[in-house]
């Protein structure tokens, strides 16, 4: 039986600037870094959960061909490569704070749903990231 | 360029309730009118003015399924401003009119990022794409 989700990847065009948009500007901390020859084993995490890793890949030699490499990216940067979801314990706050640091590719402000309140961004590359502050009480049944 | 034209779709995906144009739309993408309509076209596979339409469309779904708005309230609630090609429209991509899809539809359950990515209907092959300005929207908000 399988217990946990331990790992899981985004693809990314550059892993430099993947990690300082979400460490620095999503707020995420940095987990491994590692090189392994020419590759980089390079993941964050949400802070005080080490327990799941977010693997930042990009495409290319020697995992993908060039050609390979060049299809994704095409993927990547047109937002078709699916994307990650987070929670909150403040969706509008954080809203505010990735503002001020810059954040403008918002793909929707905080909204409510009937599930809680989530708001859409992309990372650099085109990535979909939805942050969810789920709702505390289940919404009552009216008569 | 892809990723200037992902940033555009999502200004439509974000503002489609006010009144767009598509040069509005192209100057997200730092594109002329024309290299906007052409490129967007071969990299989602379908023109700014249709996929806008759809979004549209989709956003008028849900408000018929989980509201008891009026299907004119509705209509101009998603950013179309008339009526009729609304109705229009809505019956060349889902296949029935408003009032019908409503009576056959009630509310569903899934997060708001999965209805708006998978109820959004198909664009429609064998049908003639209509101006390739935004139509019954002309004023000259920004996105």
């Amino acid at each position: 039986m399988i217990t946990k989700l331990n790992v899981t990847s985004v693809w990314v065009l550059d892993k430099d600037e993947a990690l300082d948009f979400y460490v620095n500007k999503l707020g995420l901390e940095k987990g491994k870094d590692i090189k392994q020859g020419a590759y980089r084993w390079l993941t964050v995490r949400v802070p005080g959960d080490p327990g799941i890793e977010i693997s930042l890949e990009a495409p290319g030699p020697p995992v993908q061909d060039e050609a390979t490499a060049a299809q994704l990216r095409e993927l990547i940067t047109k937002g078709a490569m699916g994307g990650l979801v987070f929670v909150t314990d403040d969706v509008r706050g954080l809203f505010e704070t990735l503002k001020k640091r810059g954040v403008t590719d918002f793909t929707q402000e905080p909204a409510d749903n009937f599930y809680g309140t989530d708001m859409g961004v992309r990372d650099p590359f085109g990535n979909a990231i939805r942050i969810l502050q789920t709702k505390k009480v289940a919404r009552e049944a009216t008569a | 360029m892809n990723r200037r034209l992902l940033r555009a779709r999502d200004a439509m995906d974000r503002a489609y309730a006010e009144p767009l144009n598509v040069r509005a739309v192209a100057a997200v993408a730092h594109l002329s009118e024309a290299h906007f309509i052409r490129s967007f076209r071969a990299v989602f596979g379908e023109t700014p003015h249709r996929y806008l339409q759809r979004r549209r469309v989709e956003r008028s779904m849900f408000l018929l399924r989980d509201t008891d708005h009026s299907v004119t309230d509705v209509c101009f609630d998603v950013g179309f401003t008339s009526r009729g090609t609304f109705s229009r429209m809505f019956r060349e991509i889902v296949g029935e009119t408003p009032s019908d899809y409503r009576l056959g539809h009630g509310p569903m359950v899934a997060p708001n990022c999965f209805q708006v990515a998978f109820t959004r209907p198909m664009a429609a092959t064998g049908v003639a794409m209509r101006s390739s300005s935004f139509g019954d929207a002309a004023a000259k908000a920004a996105p």
